[in-house]
């Protein structure tokens, strides 16, 4: 056991109420809370917010430009962008939060077992996810959909399948830190199973710097998400999503320039808030760091 | 330990994941739902091609047979033939690929140019405004959609001003200002994120040895502050640089497939959406394959070279 593991161990319980406060006397985060909050109810009431049906069509009113009506105006097949962009809002949410659960059901068993197993076991398991990770993320991802077939939830599902390597490499090495601690040996001494280790002391210590990890891999998530929307292998027609909408737009951008503007601004606010609150949350479990 | 051992074992720690990665290539197409050779053979083939196929590829054989004789093939650089064109693999590739490097490059310069400046910026005055403007901003282009920004830059620097073609791909070898010339947004768009990403690796790595003992010492000393950021902190941080330079080739790889897509560019990125949409397999196995040898390829020079620059890698 040496002394850097001791340091090096983090503590799980007291953490968590100076975690709030310090996370609520932060603007950056106060303001991501409360943006994605707003964007969950938003997409829970997609349906009853959205002013028109973002999918009916009206040949009358093609490529309109804001007005009283549509407030962002209408698509090449006049539906309401606004409408669009909100029916798009619950799509981005469910791919991401998809992506990233597959990637953690996949990544930190993998982990937790071959930090904590070690041997020849984890030499291979480690080689396949430095393999892995080789791989440009979103090219494999486009290659994994084309295989199981175009759609969202196979496109993000690709996603997370992609991800998994980088929990999996993070849980393994937040694994041997606390495999070493003091108090694991104390509870191995008492006599508790190996899988009681790794349930009540191994994953409660190894959970925080997976929570910032998963809200960072949330904001890359949802622009891989738009990315596949973008190429057409995601959310499919009539279906909104904000990569697809810029898609469509973009075909139009000589004469509707403006269609452009809101579904981008829907992405890089999202990704904003999920990167500003993984960071703000580092910085908060994190007491050696500098305040940015 | 010598220089000549490191570079062997290095090689030997690649050869797994070389494997491991082909392997993964390999067992995509084990991966369609249903009989791998009619996902090979196309919706309108015949009975007799898909007797063909299976003998060809060997289907009925054990899965390690399978992937020792495909991996035969592709080392004699055979990666099969493209449903779609008929034609084969490799040639498709190898049309393709020389316009993905040039944006992928050209990012990766910009990006190395931008990056670094903005990250020395402000490293050397923390705290400052500069500093956290450069911050902001990073976090910024980390967020920012990188095809929504070449949609934008289109709009600003083409349509509007016409100061760059909004389309297309030229041969750098037959007219290289032209290539330039139509590289130049996709690059741009391709490296923000990479901008971004360098600004704050170079920053916070910049920023811990600029506080370290021996450079207080050496300002102690009465070494001028340029002297200590080029002698000390900037050699300090280049194998770090380095390093994140490898992973970020991986990165811009994969941008490019999303760019090449806002501005019709015919590379390799573009080819590989095209024929997952259109369930092409042997293209999107031959161009991942290719992808990742790649990347492996220019890690293990990057390990390398690192080891050349530090002196420290060669005596672990």
């Amino acid at each position: 056991m040496s002394i850097e593991a001791i340091i090096a161990t983090p503590r799980a319980v007291p953490a968590r109420r100076s975690l709030w406060r310090l996370m609520l006397g932060d603007v950056r985060a106060v303001l991501s809370i409360g943006y994605l909050g707003l964007l969950l109810v938003v997409s829970i009431f997609a349906a009853k917010i959205a002013p028109y049906s973002p999918v009916d069509q009206n040949v009358a009113e093609l490529l309109m430009p804001p007005s009283a009506a549509h407030w962002l105006g209408t698509d090449d097949l006049g539906r309401d962008v606004l409408s669009r962009l909100i029916s798009g809002a619950p799509n981005s949410l469910y791919a991401s939060t998809f992506a990233v659960s597959v990637a953690l059901a996949l990544g930190v068993p993998v982990g937790l077992v071959i930090g904590f197993v070690g041997g020849w076991l984890d030499e291979i398991v480690s080689r396949f996810i430095d393999a892995l990770l080789s791989f440009p993320p979103i090219v494999l991802a486009i290659a994994v959909t084309g295989v199981l077939g175009i759609g969202l939830t196979n496109a993000m599902l690709s996603v997370g399948i992609v991800f998994a390597p980088v929990l999996a490499r993070l849980v393994r090495a937040q694994t041997l830190i606390v495999k070493q601690a003091v108090y694991v040996d104390a509870a191995r001494a008492f006599g508790a199973s190996t899988s009681q280790i790794i349930i009540r002391h191994i994953v409660p210590n190894a959970i925080q710097p997976i929570i910032v990890q998963v809200t960072l891999m949330l904001a890359i998530a949802l622009l891989a998400e738009a990315s596949l929307s973008f190429l057409a292998l995601g959310v499919q027609p009539p279906q909104a999503s904000w990569g697809g909408m810029l898609a469509r737009a973009y075909n139009y951008i000589e004469i509707a320039p403006a269609q452009m503007y809101a579904p981008g601004f829907a992405i890089l606010l999202t990704a904003l808030a999920f990167n500003g609150l993984g960071e703000s949350m580092r910085v908060a479990l994190d007491p050696t760091m500098k305040r940015r | 330990m010598g220089f000549r051992n490191l570079i062997g074992r290095r090689l030997l720690q690649v050869i797994p994941i070389v494997v491991f990665a082909t392997f993964v290539v390999f067992s995509l197409l084990h991966f369609v739902p249903g009989d791998p050779a009619l996902a090979l053979a196309g919706d309108y083939a015949t009975k007799e091609r898909i007797e063909e196929i299976n003998r060809l590829y060997g289907f009925d054989r054990p899965l390690i047979v399978q992937y020792g004789v495909w991996l035969w093939h592709v080392v004699k650089g055979d990666l099969g033939i493209s449903l779609l064109s008929s034609s084969s693999v490799f040639d498709l590739i190898l049309q393709r690929m020389p316009n993905t490097i040039l944006i992928a490059a050209y990012a990766l310069i910009i990006a190395m140019i931008v990056g670094v400046s903005l990250g020395v910026l402000a490293a050397t005055r923390v705290g400052s405004r500069l500093d956290a403007a450069i911050t902001s901003v990073a976090s910024l282009g980390v967020a920012l959609p990188s095809f929504w920004l070449a949609i934008l830059l289109v709009v600003a620097l083409s349509l509007n001003l016409h100061l760059f073609p909004a389309t297309g791909a030229r041969s750098f070898i037959d007219d290289p200002a032209g290539a330039i010339r139509h590289a130049t947004l996709p690059a741009l768009a391709l490296s923000t994120a990479v901008i971004a990403e360098l600004a704050r690796q170079v920053r916070s790595a910049l920023i811990e040895v600029l506080s370290s003992q021996y450079v207080r010492t050496l300002r102690a000393k009465g070494l001028g502050p340029i002297a200590i950021l080029w002698k000390h902190g900037l050699r300090n941080i280049s194998v770090t640089l380095l390093t994140l330079v490898g992973l970020l080739v991986n990165r811009l790889l994969s941008g490019a497939v999303v760019i090449e897509a806002v501005f019709a560019i015919p590379g390799a990125g573009s080819l590989v959406a095209y024929s997952a949409i259109n369930k092409d397999f042997p293209v999107v196995q031959g161009v991942v394959l290719v992808f990742v040898i790649m990347i492996i390829v220019i890690n293990l020079l990057v390990d390398i070279l690192g080891a050349l620059l530090d002196p420290r890698v060669v005596q672990e």
